[in-house]
């Protein structure tokens, strides 16, 4: 055994540095409480730190850093949007990735990948189509491309999709796709956080928070209470526990979404496969496994169970794009949260209660949002104004009939 | 397999089933504010509990409420709809 492990045996105290540090006690009074400590809280708490030094913050979390969506998603990053206000969002999100490892000091296997998202019909090549062209307007690199394109690019594919499903007619091509590792996210900028005095408690539970005069006034913990005046919500699949805790009306309706990884694999598939018609979106991840995930489940539930149901629905699926993968094995599968709005784009900002922050509606697109959203929101924070790239996403937009339909979104049919 | 009672035929299985959200009252359109119209139209009741919901039989063209924790989702009971049940 190499003695940099067996160190770890015979030390009685843990030899490495810590990642962050773990407070013995929650302090009285914090400028900043940042309920859930997911990549996004974890992010604004970095920026609040970094961008307006902000360091008086407590990221409570109820269990450990980075067990909710931030660990559970498909790592898929990408700015291919439908919406203007989409991908001016999603793109600042991923110029933020593309040099985070050097600004976190931690390796996130950031890796370029290009993504194609496959259309089944002609309808879908349109919306594709019309996918592309607002795209390429914002400065966005992203193309149709004919079967014979993503032939050669993905060569394994079955372009007949198993010849029960309709065949690939063509794709949208989005070469700046990329996946990174999700947990070194949370890791990266909880780190940087600590650094710079934010202090986080995990094994935290948010029983309450307490508002006087339409005002935050603080925040009821399973370890006491916390007096303050600001605090964000940053907590994806359980945010309706939150705002029925403020007594806040949203459109949020939580749904499971289930993946899988299989055994690793040699490296074979260097694209990030979407394919809205057959439920699922495959990569293959740095340790060679295929990491696939799937649509919503259909109906309402706050709960992490797995099912059989998708295990063979997204089988069915994957061997009808990839015959080749017959004989090889899934190791594990698993469920997460997804709080979805009915335009499918996040709810961001200042809400009608001062000092109360939303940060949710997450859905199926939250981990590719995590740098850009932790850094507006620290800036919404700082300010209490909501910032210029999520203007749109204020739930009051559901109070002016002012939607941002993001059809873009995976998980939505075309 | 995950069973649900239909009222009307009995036990069948969840893929036998569509969900059809949240039982809600429309308010009275001439009357109501923008802001109660936009409350009705796009706001939920996501919070964990149990929950009224519309679920639809396929086969046989069945609509009816049933009552579900949204937790543990475990069907607590099912009846066809009538007014009282939604309005009352």
């Amino acid at each position: 055994m190499p003695y940099r492990l067996l160190k770890f045996a015979l030390h009685k105290k843990h030899p490495e540095p810590r990642m962050f540090r773990a407070p013995a006690e929650l302090r009285s009074e914090y400028d900043v409480v940042i309920i859930g400590g997911g990549g996004h809280g974890l992010a604004a708490a970095y920026y609040l730190a970094k961008d307006h030094g902000i360091t008086n913050v407590a990221v409570l979390e109820k269990g450990y850093i980075g067990g909710g969506g931030t660990g559970r998603n498909t790592a898929i990053i990408r700015s291919n949007y439908l919406t203007k206000e989409g991908v001016n969002f999603y793109r600042g999100s991923v110029e933020l990735f593309e040099d985070l490892s050097r600004e976190l000091n931690i390796n996130l296997f950031y890796s370029e990948r290009g993504h194609f998202t496959l259309a089944h019909s002609p309808a879908s090549l349109n919306t594709q189509r019309w996918r592309a062209e607002v795209n390429k307007h914002l400065g966005i690199s992203s193309e149709v491309v004919g079967p014979e394109f993503i032939k050669r690019k993905v060569p394994e594919i079955d372009l007949k999709a198993g010849g029960h499903q309709a065949p690939i007619y063509g794709a949208l091509y989005h070469p700046p796709g990329a996946i990174a590792r999700h947990d070194a996210v949370a890791w990266g900028y909880a780190r940087g956080a600590d650094q710079r005095g934010v202090e986080i408690h995990q094994q935290t539970a948010v029983t309450d928070v307490e508002i006087r005069d339409d005002e935050v006034a603080g925040v009821h913990t399973d370890k006491g209470f916390i007096k303050t005046r600001k605090v964000l919500s940053a907590v994806a699949g359980w945010t309706t526990n939150i705002t029925a805790m403020v007594g806040l009306r949203t459109p949020l309706v939580i749904h499971p979404l289930q993946a899988l990884v299989t055994e690793p694999l040699k490296p074979w598939l260097n694209s990030i496969v979407v394919s809205a018609s057959l439920h699922l979106y495959v990569s293959q991840s740095s340790r060679g496994e295929l990491v696939a995930g799937a649509s919503l489940d259909p109906y309402e539930l706050i709960s992490m169970r797995s099912t059989l149901d998708f295990a063979e629905g997204m089988s069915t699926g994957l061997l009808d794009l990839f015959p080749c993968l017959g004989d090889v094995k899934v190791l594990r599968q698993w469920a997460g949260l997804c709080d979805m709005t009915p335009d499918f784009s996040p709810i961001m900002g200042t809400t009608p209660i001062k000092g109360f922050y939303i940060d949710a509606g997450w859905g199926t697109w939250g981990f590719k949002a995590t740098p850009i959203s932790g850094k507006t929101m620290a800036d919404t924070l700082a300010n209490d104004h909501d910032h210029g790239l999520i203007e749109a996403f204020n739930l009051s937009r559901f109070k002016r009939f002012e939607l941002v339909g993001e059809k873009g979104a995976a998980s939505v049919g075309h | 397999m995950k069973i649900i009672t239909c009222p009307i035929n009995g036990p069948r299985p969840l893929q036998e089933f569509h969900f059809g959200g949240e039982v809600r009252t429309m308010p009275d359109a001439t009357a109501a504010t923008d802001a109660e119209w936009a409350d009705y139209v796009f706001n939920r009741s996501g919070e964990p509990g149990v929950k009224r919901e519309w679920w639809y039989h396929v086969p046989s063209g069945t609509w009816f409420i049933a009552e579900r924790d949204n937790c543990t989702d475990e069907f607590l009971r099912t009846y066809l709809y009538r007014a009282e049940h939604v309005d009352g």
